[in-house]
């Protein structure tokens, strides 16, 4: 039995531990929100957090989580209020959408740690989150709008 | 403007771009009329196929296209909304199920390709909502006793001259007892609020909360999960295999044999793709084991030798050729490539005895049901499409062969249970389907004042239509694919001797339309050779263009846009240069002014300047963002991408060796419209042909070096 909280809440699983953590989310928990892309940690679809620090469910097992804080995009905020989902939609982010949870995942630790991220912040924090559509500008433009929103104390 | 009222040659044009005109759809009478709806209900209204009512105001828009990220779910919503008189904040969207009514106008099947739903839905989706506020006004009117030409709608409201109002909610009742009208009115353009406008994305709010349901995320209770081993090779064949490890390992119910190879059956994806690895095959490798694409490559540069099939012949080009006072020859080679969407390939199926539900993001969806129902052994309408999300379609998911719906078809039969089927990203980019590898070898002249006099392009590569139930549409009377030479066999340059050839190459690999089709190897073999002749006396590429295409105002005016905005010919930092492009495609025209450097041999590109007119645009918002994506799409194509074959191998897996820009690659990119009043063009594909040119062109003016081949290796450069 693994438990560990997702979100907030408390689950116990019985589920062999070398499972990815992306499909015990995705499939025992049904938070399909986190993306499969790639299974090698090189697109960043799957990222969540993990005791508040990005990683790669694809690759990570879920024995990893054991007794630890699991946030998803479902957990971002509970109705879009999150500074950088009003900065996506101010922006026009997603195109197709799917590598958008985990380009906001990446993007709300990187806020975290930097506020007021530099465009080479931005760089570093998401070059491992690939979007096909190339939605990057308006990614990077939505991360500076979220920075100022926050500073200027629009949110939390 | 209408899009039966296109010329027919941009008919075809359009057709083998959407990947499927059916030419006959064409011309049905009527197809442009509107469908009835199918359950006409008396609490909510619906008028016609396109729209629902509800009492609560709610506006339910039903898109005959699959939203893929090109923003249909947005556009063709607004145009509906914008001859209903809608309140935009009531508005909401819904796919289409597969249905006749709910075919592409132009090609008469139910279809997402060429660059074409905006365009082929503007009088559809503006005729379903001018019919709809008829008959609310309608139902107003005899509510109140007035003469309906007295009221007037706004917002979502039927109004009065007294200003009593009326919201459509409360009208939805009333107005579904009302006759369709015969004849709507449709608003002048000058009139628009909506249509023109950046209106945000409807599909933002699901896609930034991990709500929105693609086809991977389909779950329905009893579902199973299915991974299979495919052939290592195509055309490769079982000869035997061994499934006794996979059967005994946890959550696995099933081994089975299908057409495409071996799908194991299990409770969840992961345990499947854990079996569906430990399966060992014995393959009977066929015809292709041994392919390899660098002697692909060697035959294509011998059979450009010879003259191909005619494509177009102005003018005397050898005799031209021959007393040009300057000449250069030059071969560009690119690559097979994938379309690599974010979502890999994925399928659910619901197989019963009489009926056949398929959930999966398809731009297919006519074709798909018909190949699934045979699969199935079920007539047509026994099967039904839920079209989800797709996360990113680029073409693959337009598959003559339906072959990951048929694949999943015939897996759930032998599984007897729900089954979705989840290709991995490997499976994914090694399923074959791929933009195919092509060669133009070119030759031109300029006379002694530098005026090119005669240019002959010969094309070698695989036809995408050969082999699929378009060809005897789209190859009529040819003897070369349209889809293999768009692009150049159209070349706007006035030049008066002209040659386009083709030669069709027999390889055993499965090619298929990618984003931007013909348009991504012709649009890149003009631009960079058109720039070379420009090279030959020394001319600025932009003026020389220019020149070349006073007879194309459309053309000028996107080249000379891009050209202004980009500060052409303006000092730039040290190490700095631009590469100029222009191409037609999908009815709209499109130059790119690119600013390059490179260091180390590696080429960074720093600023992108895309101009497009796409005539009456509905969108600019989704244009942009458009532009903005085509210009990275192409610039991933032009600088990292390429699929090799050794031994009849992939050699590509992943991301890391098939790479796709990043963002500390990505540069700066600056989107601009005409205003224009023409008819409306497509806007997904048209901003990739002229990335990758501009890039080689900007390359070889920082460094006198030719890019002649993609992806762009500093160390092939000529």
């Amino acid at each position: 039995l693994i438990s560990f909280s997702v979100n907030g809440q408390h689950v116990s699983l019985e589920v062999d531990p070398s499972t990815p953590l992306l499909w015990v989310l995705r499939e025992n928990l049904g938070l399909t929100g986190t993306k499969y892309g790639c299974g090698i940690a090189q697109c960043g679809a799957c990222t969540v957090h993990l005791d508040g620090e990005t990683i790669r469910s694809c690759v990570a097992s879920v024995s990893r989580a054991a007794g630890k804080e699991v946030t998803t995009i479902e957990g971002l905020s509970p109705d879009l209020s999150h500074p950088l989902q009003r900065a996506w939609i101010a922006e026009d982010v997603p195109q197709c959408g799917y590598c958008q949870s985990g380009q906001l995942m990446s993007a709300a630790v990187l806020l975290r740690e930097k506020p007021r991220p530099s465009d080479e912040d931005i760089d570093d924090a998401m070059t491992g989150n690939i979007c096909r559509c190339g939605t990057y500008p308006r990614i990077r433009k939505a991360i500076h709008r979220a920075a100022a929103m926050m500073t200027a104390g629009g949110a939390k | 403007m209408s899009a039966l009222q296109m010329k027919r040659r941009e008919f075809l044009r359009v057709s083998v771009a959407a990947s499927g005109g059916l030419l006959i759809g064409l011309y049905l009478p009527g197809a442009n009329q509107l469908a009835a709806a199918d359950e006409p209900s008396s609490t909510v209204f619906m008028p016609n196929a396109f729209l629902r009512i509800g009492t609560d105001n709610r506006v339910t828009v039903i898109v005959n296209h699959s939203e893929m990220g090109q923003g249909v779910y947005t556009a063709l919503p607004m145009l509906l909304a914008e001859e209903l008189d809608a309140d935009w904040n009531k508005i909401a969207y819904e796919s289409a199920p597969v249905d006749p009514k709910y075919n592409h106008p132009v090609f008469g099947m139910q279809i997402t390709g060429g660059s074409s739903s905006v365009w082929s839905g503007f009088e559809q989706y503006r005729n379903a909502g001018a019919a709809a506020r008829a008959m609310l006004i309608a139902a107003a009117a005899q509510q109140w006793n007035a003469d309906p030409s007295t009221l007037r709608a706004e917002s979502g409201v039927v109004i009065d001259g007294t200003n009593r109002k009326l919201t459509y909610g409360q009208l939805a009742e009333a107005a579904a007892k009302m006759k369709p009208p015969e004849k709507v009115t449709l608003k002048d353009p000058k009139a628009f609020k909506l249509i023109g406008t950046p209106v945000k994305r409807l599909d933002t709010p699901e896609k930034i909360s991990g709500k929105a349901v693609f086809g991977i995320d389909v779950k329905n209770s009893g579902m199973l999960s299915a991974v299979v081993a495919r052939a290592p090779v195509f055309g490769a064949k079982i000869k035997s295999f061994d499934d006794s490890r996979a059967r005994n390992m946890p959550g696995v119910r099933k081994v089975v044999a299908v057409p495409s190879g071996v799908a194991v059956v299990a409770d969840s994806f992961w345990q499947a793709k854990v079996a569906r690895d430990a399966i060992r095959i014995d393959w009977d490798e066929g015809a292709m084991h041994a392919f390899n694409t660098s002697q692909m490559m060697q035959q294509f540069r011998e059979q450009a030798k010879s003259p191909g099939k005619s494509v177009r012949r102005d003018g005397d080009p050898d005799a031209a050729l021959a007393n040009a006072a300057q000449k250069i020859e030059a071969v560009y080679e690119v690559p097979y490539l994938s379309h690599l969407m974010m979502e890999p390939l994925n399928c659910a199926v619901d197989l019963r005895a009489d009926s056949c539900e398929i959930w999966t993001g398809t731009q297919f969806q006519t074709v798909d049901r018909a190949a699934a129902a045979k699969a199935a052994g079920l007539p047509n309408e026994k099967v039904q499409i839920h079209t989800t999300f797709l996360g990113g379609g680029f073409g693959r998911r337009a598959t003559p062969q339906s072959d990951f719906v048929v694949e999943a078809v015939h897996v759930a039969k032998a599984a007897g249970a729900p089954v979705k089927v989840v290709w991995t990203r490997e499976d994914d980019m090694q399923g074959g389907w791929y933009r195919p590898a092509f060669l133009h070898a070119i030759v031109g002249g300029v006379d002694a004042s530098g005026n090119p006099v005669g240019w002959r392009s010969r094309l070698v590569g695989q036809s995408i239509m050969a082999g699929t139930m378009f060809e005897s549409i789209m190859m009529k009377g040819k003897e070369y694919d349209p889809a293999s030479v768009e692009g150049v066999d159209d070349l706007p340059y006035e030049i008066p001797n002209l040659a386009v050839e083709s030669h069709q190459a027999e390889v055993g690999v499965p090619v298929q339309w990618l984003r931007s089709v013909g348009h991504s190897h012709t649009g890149f073999a003009t631009e960079c050779f058109i720039d070379e002749l420009a090279g030959l006396t020394h001319k600025d590429p932009y003026q020389f263009r220019r020149a070349l295409l006073t007879k194309h105002p459309r053309h000028l005016a996107v080249l000379d846009l891009a050209a202004e905005k980009a500060g052409w010919g303006k000092p730039l930092p040290q190490g700095r240069a631009r590469g100029i492009a222009v191409h037609f495609a999908f009815e709209s025209y499109n130059a790119q002014v690119v600013e390059v450097s490179i260091t180390d041999g590696k080429v960074r590109v720093h600023r992108i300047v895309s101009a497009v007119d796409c005539g009456h645009y509905v969108n600019p918002g989704i244009i942009a963002a458009q532009l903005e994506g085509g210009a990275i799409f192409g610039a991933s194509a032009a600088l990292f991408q390429e699929l090799t074959f050794e031994r009849g191998r992939l050699q590509q897996t992943n991301f890391h060796t098939f790479p796709v820009m990043r963002m500390n690659e990505c540069p700066e990119i600056e989107t601009h419209i005409v205003e224009s009043n023409e008819k409306s063009g497509g806007i997904g594909e048209p901003g990739v042909p002229c990335t990758a040119p501009a890039i080689a062109n900007a390359v070889f003016a920082a460094t006198g070096k030719r890019i002649r081949k993609l992806p762009i290796r500093m160390t092939e450069a000529v």
